[in-house]
């Protein structure tokens, strides 16, 4: 028996959010495993950015509570926060990297802010990460010189810098060609396996998503419609998950967005 | 009508929200201020990108601006046949308002738009975000080096706005229209005074420096990340400053001179 899937790494118990008026998640529930890549899935603007800032504490859910580790992060107090956010990496869709120092200077900058150690092992540590993403011949380049996959790449070294326990991928297949995101999918499995580490991956990108996810969550109105793993999705009967695994134009997410008669618009009737 | 009362309420509702707003970030910089001292080398960094770089726009523009004030200032002095004063007028002028003022205002349009925008587009790309995720404070690494460099650089450069300045009317007083050097020079020793006129320059240049660098830092850290809203919240910085140093000006002059 797994002990671990008793003892998930993060429990999202019954959250709600909303932005503004806007209802976001009505009652989410999830638990993410140790050790596993778990991927969330859902059309574009059913929250899954916003879930990953809620279980980074950027956000705060309306009701409902979220466990990292054993920790409600949003009774933290601010220091402990960014204790446990040491704990955390976290890939962002653009990469995020700080565009005036170079690579390296990104790569070493949780490790300059958060440890004393001397300058020789920082270089180790750094050239170890970038080696790590088959970018160390890159360290002197500005992020303007990137492009969009080594940017992605660099900002895994810097999110790994710390030796972090999980790691949140916000999009990090959205816009690459077709190498790098060979690349891409092929480090996250790598490094989750290699370093130990839970991996968590916000995506619409089915194929390469279920290609290394143990396990997938799918996410539409505010709630989980479907969890399982990737073939039991595939399998599935559900309207839901058909629509979406197989990018079907309609079904339970309509094709139309709401809104009053044709026929009654059209002609130029109130409805 | 009732419509007008709603807005009213609506609009009046958001600027006390976003002074709230301000306010607390002001005293999460000021809580964060010690982090920041204890690593000169961040402050350092901004300083240069604030102060210095924005040194050779205020000397250019001292010079002109004492140098205009000498022109008028020597054409109305000599129809009461007192050119001798212009060194008195050239300095007060330059030393009680203009220094502190017209620095403080070509401070906003150089530094202070370019803090909102750096702040702005950092917050817009996810520096901010990542930072934060790296546990790392923003407000701490990124706005507080700029706030304290800002307060530190704007009174050294009303400074040397108002030295060049007076320089610039020297050479228009003395060396164009002829007036005595010494009386330039006797004149302004014996009528500036240190704590009325140079220290009271001095605060009134401080605290501008503090406005429109809380200003410029808050504008870029509130922005709305798109690229409409950096480039609103870059006018917003220079139109808000503007307006606060004038008004602040008023109330600090009638404050310091009022009863002379």
């Amino acid at each position: 028996m797994d002990l671990s899937e008793h003892d998930p790494l993060i429990k999202i118990k019954n959250v709600h959010f909303s932005r503004g008026s806007k209802l976001i998640f009505d009652g989410v529930n999830m638990d993410i495993q140790r050790g596993k890549v778990t991927a969330i899935m859902g059309p574009s603007g059913t929250g899954k950015t916003t879930l990953l800032k809620l279980i980074g504490g950027q956000l705060r859910p309306s009701s409902g509570t979220i466990e990292v580790d054993g920790e409600n992060v949003h009774r933290l107090r601010h220091k402990q926060l960014y204790q446990l956010r040491k704990k955390m990496g976290m890939l962002f869709q653009s990469g995020a990297l700080l565009t005036d120092i170079s690579v390296f200077g990104n790569v070493a900058f949780p490790l300059r802010e958060h440890t004393k150690l001397p300058e020789s092992m920082i270089r180790h540590l750094v050239l170890m990460k970038l080696q790590a993403v088959g970018l160390r011949g890159a360290r002197d380049l500005m992020p303007a010189e990137l492009s969009g996959g080594m940017a992605r790449r660099v900002a895994l070294a810097r999110a790994i810098a710390l030796d972090p326990m999980m790691i949140m991928y916000d999009e990090p297949f959205t816009g690459q060609d077709p190498i790098s995101m060979g690349v891409l999918v092929r480090l996250i499995r790598l490094l989750n396996d290699v370093l130990g580490l839970s991996s968590i991956i916000v995506s619409h990108d089915v194929q390469e998503t279920c290609a290394i996810a143990d396990y997938v969550y799918l996410v539409s109105n505010g709630k989980v419609v479907e969890h399982g793993s990737p073939k039991q999705l595939a399998d599935s009967d559900s309207q839901w998950s058909q629509q979406f695994m197989q990018g079907m134009a309609d079904g339970p997410v309509p094709f139309h967005y709401a809104a009053k008669g044709y026929a009654k618009d059209l002609l130029g009737l109130e409805a | 009508m009732l419509n007008y009362f709603q807005q009213l309420g609506v609009t009046s509702l958001g600027i006390f929200e976003r002074l709230g707003r301000s306010s607390l970030f002001f005293v999460n910089i000021l809580l964060s201020i010690p982090g920041v001292i204890v690593r000169p080398r961040l402050l350092i960094a901004q300083i240069y990108s604030v102060g210095v770089l924005s040194f050779s726009l205020i000397l250019i523009s001292g010079l002109f601006v004492g140098m205009v004030i000498a022109l008028q200032g020597f054409y109305t002095l000599s129809d009461f046949g007192a050119e001798g004063m212009l060194g008195v007028m050239v300095a007060a002028s330059l030393v009680r308002e203009l220094g502190p003022v017209v620095s403080a205002l070509l401070f906003a349009g150089r530094a202070g738009s370019a803090l909102t925008a750096e702040i702005g587009l950092m917050k817009t790309t996810e520096q901010l975000s990542g930072m934060e995720m790296m546990a790392v404070d923003p407000i701490a690494r990124i706005v507080t080096p700029r706030f304290l460099a800002g307060l530190i650089s704007m009174p050294l450069l009303a400074t040397v706005f108002s030295a060049i300045g007076i320089l610039g009317g020297y050479f228009i007083g003395v060396g164009l229209l002829g007036i005595d050097e010494g009386g330039y020079w006797s004149q302004m020793q014996a009528k500036i005074d240190f704590n009325q006129d140079i220290i009271n320059g001095l605060i009134k240049s401080v605290i501008f420096g503090w406005l429109v660098t809380w200003i410029a830092v808050f504008e870029g850290y509130d922005a709305i990340p798109t690229s409409e809203g950096v480039s609103r919240a870059t006018t917003r910085t220079v139109v808000h400053s503007a307006f606060v140093i004038l008004l602040v000006d008023f109330i600090l002059t009638a404050l310091m001179f009022g009863d002379i």
